[in-house]
């Protein structure tokens, strides 16, 4: 098994197909979306894939060393500039095919018109498999 | 408290149940129950058999599970239709229940859990920390793979080559939480070299040992890789290699090769070099010549090429490279290594960062970065 990071981008990857803003969807397409993602994950804990599921804030902010003595720098937030996460699902799967299957899976949540969104996902291993011995 | 003494018991315990008529699933479920209680009980009051306590309190709690559900009838019906299983010694029992835990409709991963529950007698929790997932993650895998065997005759003959495969699985998990799973892999396959006679379960045995005996000795204090060569020999486990040498002779006295001996053959090789400059590289490529042979495998096709580069040069182990694939799982790493070798710094240094692009784990990314950083840096001066 390995673990996999299905990465959601709020921006900074390819527009996706359906691209109308979350806020312009009526009340109904928005439940459906909660709904088909609630029901994502209790399919992924059902079949002994799940790891990990979090959303975040759009409100991100970078922060850096400000040098010897002084305060960190912070930058933002410019939401509108800036590559940000919109949250992420975490999955422990047979193969990366099978992680590439789920990804386009929660890529078809339905969005505005109750057309699949076309999310784009970042799908990335994480560095966790064990070392084999080799010599 | 002996939680050793306990898991050792649990499949003889499981296969005691399932004789008497419970279903695998059932069984382990009564087991897993009654090891909770004895982990309360024993420390104030140690049982005179604790085998025979464990099977009572099982058998307790599968009476008890079975009076709550409607499965009972259909039990009841098949127990009456099927003639009773014999006698059967307590050993076979458990040999079976190997058999089981790994059999080919689970996927590797489930076969694992079930094998590391079931034979090994851990936690679900214990697993599950093992490999970094949620205990409900990993109860549903444990429960989707005891779905998938149950309706597997519990006295159908398993493939020993299947269970091999789920022990070196488990093996190469290594360590990790308070489970260390290679002494785990270790203490099972121990138990199944002593329940068949199989030349192969010994190759895996002795393997494990070898590469165990090594443990100490292939990460630095911080955690870095430290390749074979560069190990400090005096760390390495002499008792254990003594022991993974007698089993691998034993084995090969019998004259029915098999990968794992194979294997292991290389491992005691290295184990018996006091230095690495002493290493039989012409005997190595040998038995890698005998690996390939038999398995046709392609990363033990990537091993030869560099103990071919140890043996006749690092012009001959290019040569051996590049008749393979160079999409294979750390091509490239031996090929950078192979580079230097030949006094090539420079693609060296280009190939090991290329490596540790693309490398599967921390430890061994770090590796090769500082391989690449450290050819740079000489590039420089």
């Amino acid at each position: 098994m390995a673990k996999y990071l299905l990465l959601k981008h709020y921006r900074g990857a390819p527009a996706p197909a359906n691209d109308v803003p979350m806020e312009q969807w009526t009340p109904e397409e928005l439940t459906a979306h909660v709904q088909y993602m609630q029901d994502f994950i209790s399919r992924l804990e059902g079949s002994g894939e799940f790891v990990d599921s979090q959303g975040l804030s759009q409100e991100g902010t970078f922060v850096r060393y400000g040098g010897e003595g002084r305060p960190p720098v912070t930058d933002g937030p410019f939401a509108e500039t800036k590559d940000l996460i919109a949250g992420w699902i975490a999955i422990d799967v047979e193969s990366r095919e099978r992680a590439f299957e789920l990804a386009g899976e929660l890529s078809a949540a339905p969005g505005a018109g109750g057309k699949p969104i076309y999310e784009w996902l970042e799908v990335r291993p994480f560095l966790t498999e064990a070392p084999t011995v080799t010599e | 408290m002996n939680e050793a003494l306990l898991r050792e018991l649990v499949p003889a315990v499981i296969g005691v149940l399932v004789r008497r008529g419970a279903d695998f699933a059932e069984a382990e479920d009564a087991v897993q129950d009654a090891m909770v209680e004895a982990v309360r009980v024993w420390p104030d009051d140690m049982p005179q058999d604790p085998k025979g306590w464990l099977v009572t309190v099982a058998w307790r709690k599968f009476l008890d599970a079975a009076r709550a559900d409607t499965s009972r009838r259909r039990r009841e019906v098949r127990v009456e239709t099927e003639p009773s299983p014999g006698p059967g010694e307590a050993a076979d029992d458990t040999l079976q229940l190997y058999f089981l835990c790994a059999h080919p409709s689970l996927t590797p991963a489930s076969a694992v859990a079930l094998t590391l529950r079931a034979v090994g007698g851990l936690t679900t929790r214990q697993i599950a920390q093992a490999y970094l997932v949620p205990e409900a993650t990993m109860a549903q895998r444990i429960s989707r793979a005891k779905r998938t065997v149950s309706d597997v005759r519990f006295n159908q003959r398993g493939d020993v080559a299947t269970v091999l495969r789920v022990l070196y699985l488990v093996f190469n998990e290594g360590y990790s939480g308070d489970v260390d799973l290679a002494a785990e892999a270790i203490r099972l396959t121990r138990q199944l070299a002593a329940k068949t006679h199989h030349e192969e379960v010994a190759g895996l045995l002795a393997l494990m040992l070898l590469h165990h005996a090594r443990r100490a000795a292939r990460t630095g204090p911080d955690g870095r890789l430290v390749p074979l060569a560069e190990q400090d020999r005096s760390l390495w486990d002499t008792r254990l290699i003594a022991e993974g040498v007698d089993v691998l002779q034993a084995a090969l006295m019998r004259d029915r090769l098999g990968e794992f001996q194979a294997q292991a053959a290389v491992a005691a090789l290295h184990a018996d070099a006091r230095t690495a400059a002493e290493t039989d590289w012409v005997q190595i490529v040998e038995w890698y010549d005998e690996l390939v042979r038999l398995t046709g495998n392609p990363v033990a096709r990537l091993n030869r090429a560099v103990a071919v580069g140890e043996a006749d040069g690092p012009r001959a182990g290019l040569a051996a490279l590049a008749e393979l694939d160079p999409s294979l799982p750390r091509y490239t790493a031996a090929a950078a290594y192979l580079h230097e070798r030949d006094g090539d710094p420079a693609t060296a240094a280009r190939l090991y960062a290329q490596a540790a692009r693309s490398a599967p784990n921390l430890p061994e990314r770090d590796h090769l970065t500082r391989q690449a950083a450290r050819l740079n840096a000489q590039l420089r001066t």
